[in-house]
């Protein structure tokens, strides 16, 4: 009898109630000296904000990700991984506690707070006087904004809800039953069509460019997908790895590793291509309006992050994960998971802040306010844990009527 | 034409019969040279227990050396040989220079492993090597398994029939290649007329 029925261990819950409690305890340190009540456009209250906002903007993004990999998997019939699939499910369920959170977070910071330094679009007087921004006035207002927000954060949250209820019905369905699967590919292609709309463009113009209004760019959206695509598929590693360490997913072998460590490989060298065909082009026609989002990042206190970005993001992965023992080996790909969540969190950190916080000298960089940051970031990663793994004990680890449950165990690269 | 070395042939039609046979010739002793399939064989390299290939190894080394190819090349160029203004661009633009370096490592990996394959394979216009079976390339599995002084011929014959050949016999071939044409035209559709 294999072991396919997940239960969280005591361990697990105290890792995650701990980060929890880090990001808690932060958030409170956080409110006590950067002062988010005080003075609207402070560097206490534009700091704060910001943090939250690259938080809940990256764990949302990574967790969708997962839902994704389900769907751009089943349009694909790549049954290699079905052994595995409950384990995205489990993350994408993340969308509901972290699209909540997202949702309150943004439409706070819109409404709730007189900042003005994040979203420039907000200040109804400066935009009078802009003329780019009263060009884009139609766009990046406050209406727009939470409404474009609520539709896309609803929209995940239906589809993801609608597709875990038919992946749990063929558990209990008949042996055989193919009208689940056909179900699923239905709300598979819906999901690739909202997520190219949303994820791979007009989102993240809203969420995330629009923090330098002045500045657009047309690879930015795939370059955030790319992004929170690698860190995604590094988040189902980490946690197959843990499942296989705790004696569970006895299918998953290092076949169905080997083949997300190659999507890992793929989406890091793709991620580098976009980071690119940015970069080049604006550094090569050198016009002052579209160097201004390189120049605070490249020259003065995020240079030290610009570099390291491309280090751990893409260096890191072409030397440590080409090698095919890397992919098939436990260890490295646990590592190279660690390392790529923690580059494309820091690809959103320096997407965020320097545009956030243009007026102050160190740009928010000293290591307390970093530690602000990860203290956020921790409490995400409790919450991921708590949300994923309370997902995953609800169904049985191996989808056992999908049609494509032997083509997954018999999986070979 | 070289040396001459003798090989028990036997050809299969079925890949559920091919894997078992494999695993038993190999538990007898005898030694497979190859299976030649006419199409690719899943797991089959596997069970010959052959060694993985070195091949992607040379391509990592073929691009690294055209990486370093195009960046000492054009760094040189545009450093010391030839400077020129370019758009007030420094003499050294690494961001212009990387599209130029990515084409250059890809042309000099595949062009390298193409070359290292055909090396190899023992592949090149005119090189010819001993075909144990021509149903080889269209429906026949062929196992050759190689002679030495000690092996009992009639035994590894009766092995394979037993295994579920569907033809079994006894080739001398030269080991390696040799240039020209083939001393002999193809029985191709002679054996074929005949089965009918």
């Amino acid at each position: 009898m294999i072991k396919e029925q997940f239960e969280m261990t005591g361990r697990y819950k105290q890792w995650a109630y701990a980060l929890m409690g880090v990001g808690v305890l932060a958030l409170v340190l956080g409110f006590v000296f950067l002062k988010p009540t005080g003075d609207a456009n402070s560097f206490g209250v534009t700091k704060f904000w910001a943090v939250l906002m690259h938080n809940s903007i990256f764990f949302l993004l990574i967790t969708i990700a997962s839902m994704f990999f389900i769907s751009a998997t089943t349009m694909a019939m790549g049954g290699w991984q079905t052994a595995m699939r409950r384990v995205p499910e489990a993350i994408s369920g993340f969308v509901y506690i972290g699209g909540a959170i997202a949702l309150v977070v943004l439409l706070g910071y819109v409404f709730g707070s007189q900042n003005t330094a994040i979203y420039h679009w907000k200040d109804a007087e400066h935009v009078a006087h802009d003329k780019v921004l009263n060009g884009k006035k139609g766009f990046l207002n406050p209406t727009f904004y939470s409404i474009a927000t609520i539709l896309v954060i609803g929209t995940w949250i239906a589809l993801r809800h609608w597709y875990r209820k038919v992946s749990l019905a063929e558990d209990a369905g008949e042996q055989g039953d193919r009208s689940y699967f056909w179900k699923t590919i239905v709300i598979c292609a819906a999901f690739i069509v909202v997520y190219g709309l949303t994820v791979g463009s007009t989102t993240p113009w809203l969420w995330l460019m629009s923090i330098d209004a002045h500045w657009f760019s047309t690879m930015y959206s795939w370059y955030t997908f790319a992004s929170s695509w690698v860190a995604g598929l590094s988040l189902i590693m980490l946690f197959i790895v843990y499942l296989k360490n705790q004696g569970y997913l006895e299918y998953v072998n290092e076949e169905h590793i080997h083949d997300v460590g190659k999507f890992m490989f793929a989406f890091s060298i793709f991620w580098t291509y976009l980071w690119f065909s940015q970069y080049m082009l604006i550094w090569y026609s050198n016009q002052p309006e579209e160097t201004v989002y390189f120049q605070p990042r490249l020259k003065g206190p995020y240079s030290g992050i610009f570099y390291l970005n491309l280090i751990i993001n893409f260096v890191a992965p072409i030397l440590i994960l080409m090698k095919r023992s890397a992919k098939r080996n436990y260890a490295t790909v646990t590592f190279m998971s660690v390392v790529l969540i923690f580059g494309h969190w820091l690809d959103f950190y320096q997407m965020i802040m320097p545009g956030s916080l243009k007026g102050d000298e160190n740009g928010g960089n000293s290591i307390g306010l970093f530690l602000f940051d990860m203290g956020v970031a921790a409490g995400f990663i409790g919450l991921v844990m708590l949300v994923a793994g309370n997902k995953l004990t609800k169904a049985s680890l191996l989808p056992k009527n999908h049609p494509f449950v032997k083509e997954s165990i018999v999986h070979h690269t | 034409m070289g040396q001459v070395k003798k090989y028990v042939v036997g050809c299969f039609d079925d890949e559920n019969v091919l894997f078992p046979a494999v695993k038993k010739v190999r538990a007898a002793g005898y030694k497979i040279q190859d299976v030649y399939t006419p199409m690719p064989v899943h797991g089959l390299d596997h069970a010959l227990g052959m060694r993985e290939t070195s091949l992607h190894t040379a391509g990592f080394i073929y691009g690294i050396t055209g990486t370093t190819t195009a960046l000492t090349c054009m760094s040189w160029i545009f450093t010391s040989d030839w400077p020129l203004n370019i758009g007030g661009k420094p003499h050294l633009p690494l961001p212009a220079f990387i599209p130029i370096t990515f084409e250059l490592t890809v042309l000099f990996a595949a062009v390298g492993m193409v070359l290292t394959f055909c090396y190899l394979c023992q592949l090149a216009p005119f090189v010819k090597k001993h075909h144990f079976h021509e149903r080889a390339t269209d429906d026949l599995m062929v196992m050759v398994i190689e002679c030495t002084a000690k092996t009992n011929e009639e035994e590894v014959k009766a092995m394979l029939n037993s295994n579920g050949a569907v033809e079994v016999n006894v080739q001398e071939a030269p080991v390696g290649w040799w240039l020209g044409r083939y001393d002999r035209p193809s029985k191709l559709f002679k054996t074929r007329e005949v089965a009918y």
